[in-house]
């Protein structure tokens, strides 16, 4: 028997749109309960380490209409226009209520919010909170949640799967990890909101909690995953730990130099280099505030070219921040001065700081439509984990945290009505779902002594295969040689998991082994998308198909759940009033 | 500094575990990890997790100084385990334990709802007696109104400074450092109009008066939040201001 408890709608996830969804839920019905279950406490979620800002209209010289356009060539036109119309539109009331809630934004003069440019926006329109905008919002977020007595939390609960009966999903099965116990919560309407996957890379931006787990769940009962192969790398981070260097660095006026001390980024079609003490520069969608998909595929020309410096971490690229004086960095980008010298080992006041590409964010996720709604009746899902369809091929900077507001929001609201007009349950089919997968738990791991495979081992093998074969730069045979590789780490995981740890009381080794399990489903979906897409677009760049294909690829790809692998469908890309374009930066056109 | 010359080439690190299944008290136990100069403690406990002992157990998340989770007695300091660095313990042994203090669950994981608890008890939200429409856009907030509490809102809940704080350790009802920064922190936002209903918390006997000022949060606190500069502002405030808690709504500096 396992425990049952039961709400009307429960979260999974308590980052920045966890949290939203949550207090939109229950501003939307105040009659409602909610629960929001999370593995960590919320404030340690992964929107902490944001740092650059959020991208929201505000001021008068700016218009939705280009936050509009920036969206969609940034996104290479993958983006659904709809839903980055419906996006544009919401952003700045979502950002004001975040101000209203205590958001301690950077400040003008006349009291006004501050906005900084960023990577493709052809206006300064990101705000931002010094460069700890995430942290802020977080603190900002769980702060505020806390005062409403609807939402019930479970901190540390992992949520293993989702009950889905008669074609509804009607709650999960989680572990509470303290007492190790598993547990089955009803509800009337789920919501994931679990974040990226970005360790399934070896080097990246993503803490240690960002397995995928959600869209794994979500993938496994049935809902498709969405443009899997679309993944960011972020153009600065450190080599080594993979610590990121906010692009606010170069928005705020920084440049990036190869080894012959040049502003390479203007020999890849990027723009001009101005002087660093122009008064154009940062030139906005220009050189180092280009795009982070194009700045990335620079650096690995440049690699080709021998143009990188070299040392035992690696090869690497200067981010030169010097000429901005220590003032404007202390004022501005206080926490890049404070990681470089922790983590880089240089004060940037004084010398470069070393960057090179590293994984940073997923374009792909829980196929949702324009409600955050999902194909399954009854789930939905907000946050980096979804895909919406706002960032398409390549997310500009600075969206990612608008959305997870905008989009949280959406789902917190769809939720609740959702809940209210489905009040019955299939109670005693849970109740059996649950107890199999408690049982599953046991076998697999907990009662599973014969295990053989080693759950570091396993994960550092599935890591360096994606790096190999799903990198900035692909092509067929690297990505044949994944997928078979994948296959290979699936079934050796399949033969058994040898684990040290068979004890109940929060075992972080058992809850690894579950999140290995989600990262081998979510990385096939990736390596079989990309392998399937045969052009490059955005972040998604073959060397065998070097061109965009809007005649057969202007689709989301829609990888399925089957236990032979994933399945690729596809469906067209939402145009409502811009066609597909050449997709330039740094030139008039 | 330790030269190339003179670096060893493993460390070892002595670390308590405690299994609330079978264990009375947390014993020690020692292992021997690999010496590189840019690993910080918790690359060395990642590293006896995969490869040596699966079962040791600990929080952490972001590996950048941001999330909170990762707060160990090092050495008996309380630190952020993803910023200390082996070269710091040279030659070693180094001694990892649960942060100071609080109940331990298990190896070098505490409990920390006391904590989360104290929070939430201080209302960290604004609070007004009117809202704007959201039409008429944000709160103007002047960059001066927001260096009034910007330090205090910098706290990223790791719990370093309860650790530290000799009265926590004996009084398990103080407030303590970071929620009584909080309330200071919202108790000085211009958007905020809430002092009055975080008053009776903060000047209770749990509250700032407890607080001995010895310091110790401040010293070991990660992100300079400097919680006692915290409650130092906020005993100035209560002695000259105490007569406006009777007022429905305190007022802010504009
Ligand atoms: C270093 C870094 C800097 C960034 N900077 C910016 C920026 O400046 N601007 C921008 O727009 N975007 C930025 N991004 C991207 C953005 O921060 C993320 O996309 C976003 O914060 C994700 O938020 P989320 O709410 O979807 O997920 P998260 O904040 O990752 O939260 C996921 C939640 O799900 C829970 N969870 C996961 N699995 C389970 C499970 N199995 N059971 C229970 N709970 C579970 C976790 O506990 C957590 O609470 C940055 C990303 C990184 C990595
Ligand atoms: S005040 Fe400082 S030491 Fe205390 S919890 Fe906050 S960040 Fe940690
Ligand atoms: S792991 Fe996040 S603060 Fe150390």
């Amino acid at each position: 028997m396992v425990d049952t408890l039961e709400h009307d709608i429960l979260i999974v996830g308590g980052g920045g749109a966890g949290l939203r969804a949550a207090i939109a839920a229950a501003e939307e019905s105040p009659d409602i309960d909610i629960a929001m279950v999370s593995k960590v406490y919320p404030m340690r979620s992964h929107t902490v380490s944001a740092e650059g800002g959020a991208a929201a209209v505000i001021k008068s010289n700016d218009s939705l209409e280009d936050h509009f356009r920036d969206t969609i060539s940034g996104s290479d036109w993958l983006a659904d226009q709809d839903v980055v119309e419906a996006f544009v539109r919401e952003a700045p009331d979502e950002m004001v209520q975040i101000e209203r809630w205590g958001c301690p934004w950077s400040r003008e003069s006349d009291g006004s919010v501050a906005v900084r440019p960023f990577g493709g926006m052809s206006i300064e329109r990101t705000w931002f909170a010094a460069d700890k905008t995430g942290f802020h919002m977080l603190h900002t977020l769980f702060q505020t949640s806390l005062k409403y007595t609807a939402i019930k939390r479970y901190d540390e609960w992992f949520v293993t799967r989702l009950l889905v009966e008669n074609g509804r999903c009607q709650g999960v099965v989680a572990i509470e990890l303290l007492s190790g116990q598993v547990r089955a919560i009803r509800a009337r309407a789920v919501i994931v909101c679990t974040g990226g996957g970005g360790r399934i890379f070896q080097f990246t931006t993503n803490a240690a909690i960002k397995t995928g787990d959600g869209m794994g769940m979500a993938y496994m009962a049935g809902v498709p995953l969405k443009d899997m192969e679309f993944v960011q790398y972020h153009p600065t981070g450190l080599p080594g730990t993979g610590i990121l260097i906010t692009e606010a660095a170069r928005g705020e006026g920084g440049v990036l130099l190869n080894n012959k001390g040049e502003r390479y980024l203007q020999a890849h079609d990027l723009g001009e280099a101005l002087d660093v003490n122009d008064e154009r520069h940062p030139q906005l969608r220009a050189m180092e505030l280009g795009p982070r998909d194009r700045l990335s595929q620079a650096f690995m020309k440049e690699e080709q070219k021998g143009n990188v410096f070299r040392d035992s971490e690696g090869s690497y690229v200067h981010l030169d921040v010097q000429h901005l004086g220590e003032k404007k960095i202390e004022a501005k980008i206080p926490f890049v001065r404070e990681l470089a010298k922790n983590y880089g080992g240089v004060d940037p006041v004084y010398e470069p700081i070393k960057v090179r590409p590293v994984v940073h964010y997923m374009m792909g996720g829980i196929d949702t439509d324009i409600d955050a709604a999902t194909k399954l009746p009854g789930l939905y899902a907000a946050g980096e984990c979804a895909c919406v369809s706002l960032n398409g091929a390549n997310r500009l900077g600075s969206n990612s945290l608008t959305e997870l507001l905008v989009f949280g929001a959406r789902a917190g609201r769809n939720a609740s009505i959702w809940a209210r007009e489905h009040p019955e349950f299939d109670s005693a089919a849970l109740e059996q779902q649950a107890s199999a997968e408690q049982e599953r738990i046991a076998d697999q791991y907990i009662n599973n002594h014969d295990g053989k495979e080693r759950i570091a081992t396993l994960r550092t093998e599935l890591q360096e295969t994606m790096e190999q074969g799903c990198g900035i730069y692909r092509d067929e045979v690297s990505m044949k040689a994944t997928t078979e590789k994948l296959a290979e780490i699936k079934a050796r995981f399949r033969s058994g998991i040898q684990l040290d740890d068979h004890s109940l009381s929060f075992n972080t080794e058992l809850t690894s082994a579950l999140e290995l399990e989600f990262m081998i489903e979510i990385a096939e979906a990736v390596a079989h998308s990309a392998l399937e897409r045969k052009e490059s677009r955005g972040s998604h760049q073959r060397t065998d198909y070097v061109e965009r294909d809007d005649e057969a690829y202007l689709k989301h790809s829609l990888a399925v759940h089957s236990e032979g692998g994933p399945q690729i469908n596809y469906r067209d890309v939402a145009i409502t009033k811009w066609p597909p374009e050449a997709r330039v930066y740094g030139r008039d056109h | 500094m330790t030269t190339a010359a003179t670096m060893p080439e493993t460390i070892m690190i002595d670390v308590a575990r405690y299994h609330p299944e079978h264990d009375e008290e947390p014993q020690y136990e020692r292992f021997e990890v690999p010496y590189r100069s840019d690993w910080v403690v918790l690359d060395a406990l990642n590293h006896i997790k995969d490869q040596d002992d699966g079962s040791l157990t600990y929080r952490w998340s972001c590996r950048m100084g941001v999330c909170g989770s990762c707060g160990m007695m090092v050495n008996g300091v309380p630190v952020l385990t993803c910023a200390a660095f082996l070269r710091d313990y040279l030659p070693g042994p180094v001694r990892v334990e649960p942060l100071a203090g609080f109940p331990v669950e298990r190896d070098l994981v505490v409990d920390l709802k006391d904590f989360i608890g104290k929070l939430s008890a201080v209302k960290p939200w604004i609070i007004r007696e009117e809202e704007t429409p959201l039409s008429e856009g944000e709160y103007k907030q002047s960059p001066g109104q927001l260096a009034d509490f910007k330090q205090f809102s910098m706290c990223i809940n790791c719990m370093l400074c309860y650790s530290a704080c000799p009265v926590y350790q004996h009084e398990e009802e103080f407030v303590g450092p970071a929620a009584l920064a909080l309330a200071q922190r919202y108790n000085a936002d211009s958007r905020d109009e809430g002092n009055a209903e975080r008053y009776p918390l903060i000047w209770s006997d749990d509250g700032i008066w407890d607080c001995t000022f010895v310091g110790e949060c401040s010293e070991v606190c990660p992100k300079h939040v400097d919680p006692a500069g915290a409650i130092q502002s906020a005993k100035l405030e209560s002695t000259v201001g105490w007569y406006t808690s009777f007022l429905p709504l305190g007022r802010k500096r504009d």
